[in-house]
């Protein structure tokens, strides 16, 4: 701090207090509505305090699910977040570290042309491609499989660069003496780079598993059972029903579920996630 | 579906009893909906060993249609799809990826009678043969419900619903005066109820061609001065504070404007009865959509909404088997009056109907059969017997974006309406294009 | 490009590599893209029974279209006031817990989650709270004499998805202030204090100016964001309305798609997104390239 001015000290702090107010608030009212009453919203105004049916509600959805809001049990849909957030996310990770690995220690023919195929696909958004996309899905057989879930979107070029600029940042003089020792270039990956890049690893898995969580558009289109539901596009299914309404109380409580297990991975590994989220746009 | 094929191939191979087929259904039903129609499947399922019925929730109707035709391009398609009413130009037009009920009736079916369905109900899915397309499942129309606790607050008679828009007004003014409610009425699918029901009921042109019926390529008319008077009345109702705007589509904030006593009247489909119900405290009571006297042909008859069942080309033998098997379960009238007493959905079959009155049905649940009284109110005309255009999924879109200009002040009703019908014939002429 | 100076020889490994990322790139970005682009010459029935060559006209017929203009134009508002409120609020959360020494860990993992929340999900709670029966926002607003109506009223519409994008969005900035605000040398402000700056002077002074790389580049990762990751965001809020005056370029490539089932005019409305995208990442590659080139 330059100076000293107990004001400005305490317009920092209300600044921050009201910051924080208008980024929690949304959630508060989901909290508190998840813990009322269907017939509670259907007569006025949602109440600022939680209501007493919380722990019925959420044991509802979890365990034996809302089949009136064709959802299965939300314990499902979350294992099958769970399963595609950390799929999507070992795999970007996994092949994107492989090919950086490549362009950044080989000189080889097509080198730039194949890194650039991978920059390409940063200007091919979902929504450009996806009836295409679940086409090419589809005639491989894998439609309500944890592989169409995940595997059409591991391929990454943020992730590629993130580790080709980390490589780059290695001395050359470790890879000579790797060199002048006889390892393969296998064996300096596993003993050298791979440790090297604990922290980056860890860092974009913060990024990758929310990116993989949060998922929306691409299951709704490639899954028709239920068995391979994820929250995401489970919550939306329950807002829209046909000539029905709504059941806020349960809508409510997916969305807090649904938010948890991605905050919780953001508030733990806060300086990861700053780290992941910072490097990768660097 | 190569599990369903061999499932299939097992069922018409081996003699085994275990093997059953496998028959895929994708529908729109979410909510007690979706829950009753998983019952009836299970019944079905029970009932016989040779086929096994899966149902599938695919989200809203739209998400229901267009995740099918996703899946038929893709060689994934069910064996069944659940499409709303407006989409039914689209699958007409589909030949060869669907496969029409009557002939799958005629090549597998056993017991099918298309007589014994109601004739304003499956008068909207044939074609000018009089062929049936698609199956039936869940018909409405709309209705008015009203708040029988608001109406004696305000010293009407809670027995009496309003019979014409002059009523509907001078009742909401009185509700509004003596304060038994904020709004005098709100409304679900705009479209639906307030442009195209609101042409059938006054025996008005709703497009060329029969409304569509004859032929692919026709032209909207609903830009008539009857409609142009009835939108702008809403559009003055609104800034009186009578009429309530409850959202585009099936309109979101109408039901709660009524469950929550802010609105004392309410239209929207007869399927909603069972919500309206189940989510009000005061008592409610039913009536048929308001009418202007001064139209000649008012009241004529309501149309349908809701969806039908369409069978899907490109699957085997063994599976339509299947189809036509469920289909002959499905339409029976137990059944039938089952789906129908629960959801408040239209009896499709004069059997169905018959059975419920004889069950008590309509005694016990006054109201219950405001909707089909309606739907059958006179002898359907070319002008009431429903609606049949291409793109009209995107043309309803259309309706509810006008009906907002209007709302907002951007516009006039007639205006909105010319509008809307240039864009929407834009719409039409593309359909016919892509599928000419 | 840069290489290492020291690379390793082998004819086949780097192929192996590298194989499994260009397998993905190949099959499930590349090739569904030139299907797009082919699609976006063709007419087509959505069942894909019969398609016909057009030649350009989706494309002419887009330009020709006044709502397609006028999607082009609520995207820019949407996007400008999205960047300018997510990063405004951004920027005065960022200076003031650079200002507090104690405590500001705390107070950073109270702002950014909200990083955290699907778009979808960020969607239904503002949707939720501004609900014209139930939302509590609605009811505040009444209170004070505002008929909130974001069915009916365009400028209440926009300002539900703005607000609700850029509540999602504020985390992101935040950090990315924070960082460029630490990077600022302590001597620079001190030196402006001695020479009698008030804060206020010394901001826009000194830490602005300082910071305007950090402002440019989260303009354009902002822009980037407004025009594609709030698809949730649209969808469970106003789904585009009233009368398309929510209804950004992405939104409306899914409406004419999935629920218009107009595959060629969809197509063609993705190959402009395709433009605007390779735009939009080509001035934020030079970025990083100039970035990493220090």
């Amino acid at each position: 701090m330059v100076e000293n001015r107990p004001f400005l000290t305490f317009l920092a702090h209300l600044v921050m207090v009201l910051g924080v107010l208008f980024v929690a608030f949304p959630v508060w009212i989901a909290f508190v509505a998840s813990t009322h009453e269907p017939g509670t919203f259907l007569s006025g105004v949602v109440p600022m305090l939680p209501g007493k049916a919380g722990w019925e509600t959420y044991r509802q959805i979890l365990f034996s699910g809302v089949s009136a809001s064709g959802a299965p049990p939300i314990w499902l849909m979350m294992k099958n977040s769970l399963i595609m957030a950390l799929s999507i996310t070992v795999g970007k990770i996994t092949i994107s570290i492989l090919s950086a690995f490549a362009i950044v220690y080989f000189r080889f023919p097509f080198r730039v042309a194949a890194f650039w195929l991978i920059f390409i696909t940063l200007m091919l958004p979902v929504e450009v491609r996806i009836v295409p996309t679940f086409k090419v899905v589809a005639d491989l057989g894998m439609l309500n499989s944890y592989a169409g879930l995940s595997i059409p979107l591991i391929a990454s070029a943020t992730a590629t660069f993130l580790f080709r600029q980390f490589f780059l940042t290695i001395p050359d003089e470790l890879a000579e003496a790797a060199r002048i020792d006889g390892a393969s270039p296998m064996k300096f990956f596993r003993d050298m780079v791979l440790p090297l890049s604990r922290t980056n690893i860890a860092a974009l898995f913060v990024i990758l598993f929310i990116y993989g969580w949060n998922q929306y558009v691409w299951p709704m289109l490639i899954t028709t059972d239920p068995d391979h539901y994820t929250l995401v596009m489970g919550i939306k299914r329950m807002v829209a029903v046909a000539d029905s309404d709504p059941q806020w109380n349960y809508v409510m409580a997916s969305v807090v579920l649904a938010m948890l297990p991605p905050v919780l991975v953001v508030v733990g590994m806060q300086r990861l996630f700053v780290k992941g989220l910072v490097e990768q746009e660097k | 579906m190569k599990r369903i094929l061999m499932a299939g191939l097992l069922a018409s191979a081996a003699t085994s009893a275990y093997a059953q087929t496998e028959v895929t259904w994708w529908h729109a039903m979410g909510g007690e909906l979706g829950a009753k129609l998983e019952e009836i499947v299970a019944g079905y399922n029970a009932s016989q060993d040779q086929y096994n019925v899966t149902p599938v929730y695919k989200g809203s109707y739209t998400e229901t249609m267009t995740s099918a035709i996703a899946a038929f391009r893709a060689g994934e398609q069910p064996d069944i799809v659940q499409v709303f009413e407006v989409g039914t130009g689209t699958m007409m037009a589909a030949e060869g990826a669907t496969y029409p009920v009557y002939q799958l009736m005629a090549d597998h079916g056993a017991n099918f009678d298309p007589k014994a369905f109601l004739p304003a109900v499956v008068g909207y899915y044939t074609d000018t043969d009089g062929n049936m397309l698609s199956m039936p499942f869940n018909s409405s129309t709309p209705i008015l419900y009203y708040n029988k606790a608001a109406f004696e607050a305000a010293g009407l008679d809670p027995e009496t619903a309003p019979k014409t828009w002059a009523e509907v007004e001078a009742f909401s003014r009185q509700i509004l005066d003596a304060d038994a409610a904020s709004c005098g009425f709100t409304s679900g699918w705009i479209s639906w109820a307030q442009l195209e029901n609101f042409s059938a009921w006054h025996n008005l042109q709703i497009g060329t061609q029969e409304n569509g019926f004859a032929s692919m390529d026709s032209e909207l008319t609903l830009n008539g001065p009857e409609q142009a008077r009835h939108w702008e009345n809403l559009a003055k109702w609104q800034k009186d504070g009578i009429f309530k705007y409850g959202g585009p589509g099936g309109g979101a904030d109408a039901a709660p404007a009524f469950y929550a006593g802010d609105c004392a009247m309410y239209m929207n489909s007869s399927a909603s009865r069972a919500g309206v119900m189940a989510n009000t405290e005061f008592e409610v009571g039913m009536g048929m959509l308001p009418y202007y006297e001064d139209i000649e042909g008012a009241p004529q008859n309501s149309i349908i909404g809701g969806a039908t069942l369409w069978v899907l080309g490109g699957q085997t033998d063994a599976e339509y088997e299947g189809v036509a098997n469920f289909f002959s379960y499905l339409s029976s009238a137990e059944v039938q009056a089952d789906w129908h007493q629960f959801s408040g959905y239209l009896p499709i079959t004069q059997a169905a109907y018959e059975l419920s009155q004889e069950q008590g049905y309509y005694d016990q649940n006054p109201g219950a059969d405001v909707a089909i009284k309606q739907i059958t109110l006179n002898e359907p005309t070319v002008n009431s017997k429903g609606l049949r255009f291409g793109n009209y999924v995107q043309i309803r879109g259309v309706i509810d974006e006008e009906f907002q200009a209007l709302l907002a002040g951007d516009k006039t009703a007639q205006e909105a309406l010319d509008a809307l019908v240039d864009r929407g014939n834009v719409l039409i002429k593309d359909f016919v294009d892509a599928n000419g | 490009m840069q290489t290492k100076r020291m690379t390793f020889r082998s004819h086949w490994l780097p192929y192996a590599l590298i194989a499994p990322q260009l397998a993905v790139t190949l099959i499930f970005f590349i090739w569904p893209a030139a299907q797009a682009i082919r699609q976006s010459f063709l007419r087509e029935d959505p069942f894909g029974l019969s398609s016909r060559f057009v030649g350009l006209a989706n494309y002419t017929r887009l330009l020709d279209n006044p709502e397609y203009l006028e999607s082009f134009r609520v995207t820019v508002v949407f996007s400008t006031a999205t960047a300018a409120l997510s990063m405004g609020l951004a920027l005065l959360l960022a200076l003031a817990v650079d200002r507090i020494i104690r405590a500001n860990q705390f107070y950073t993992t109270l702002v950014i989650w909200p990083y955290a929340v699907a778009p979808a999900v960020a969607g239904v709670l503002w949707w939720f709270m501004f609900n014209p029966t139930i939302g509590i926002f609605t009811y505040i607003l009444e209170v004070v004499g505002y008929d909130w109506n974001d069915r009916l009223n365009s400028a209440d519409a926009m300002t539900l998805v703005v607000v609700a994008a850029s509540w999602k969005q504020i985390s992101y900035n935040f950090l990315f202030f924070v960082a460029g605000l630490q990077s600022i040398p302590m001597s620079l402000r001190e030196a402006a204090a001695i020479d009698g700056a008030g804060p206020v002077k010394r901001f826009f002074t000194v830490v602005f100016p300082l910071l305007s790389p950090t402002t440019f580049f989260l303009l354009v990762v902002n822009i980037t964001y407004t025009m594609f990751d709030t698809f949730g965001i649209v969808d469970a809020t106003t789904a585009g309305g009233p009368n398309r005056a929510t209804n950004i370029l992405v939104y409306k490539v899914y409406q004419d798609g999935f629920i218009g089932l107009n595959l060629g005019s969809s197509a063609a409305q993705s190959v402009i997104l395709m433009l605007i995208v390779m735009a939009l990442t080509f001035v934020q590659f030079r970025w990083i390239e100039r970035r990493v080139q220090y």
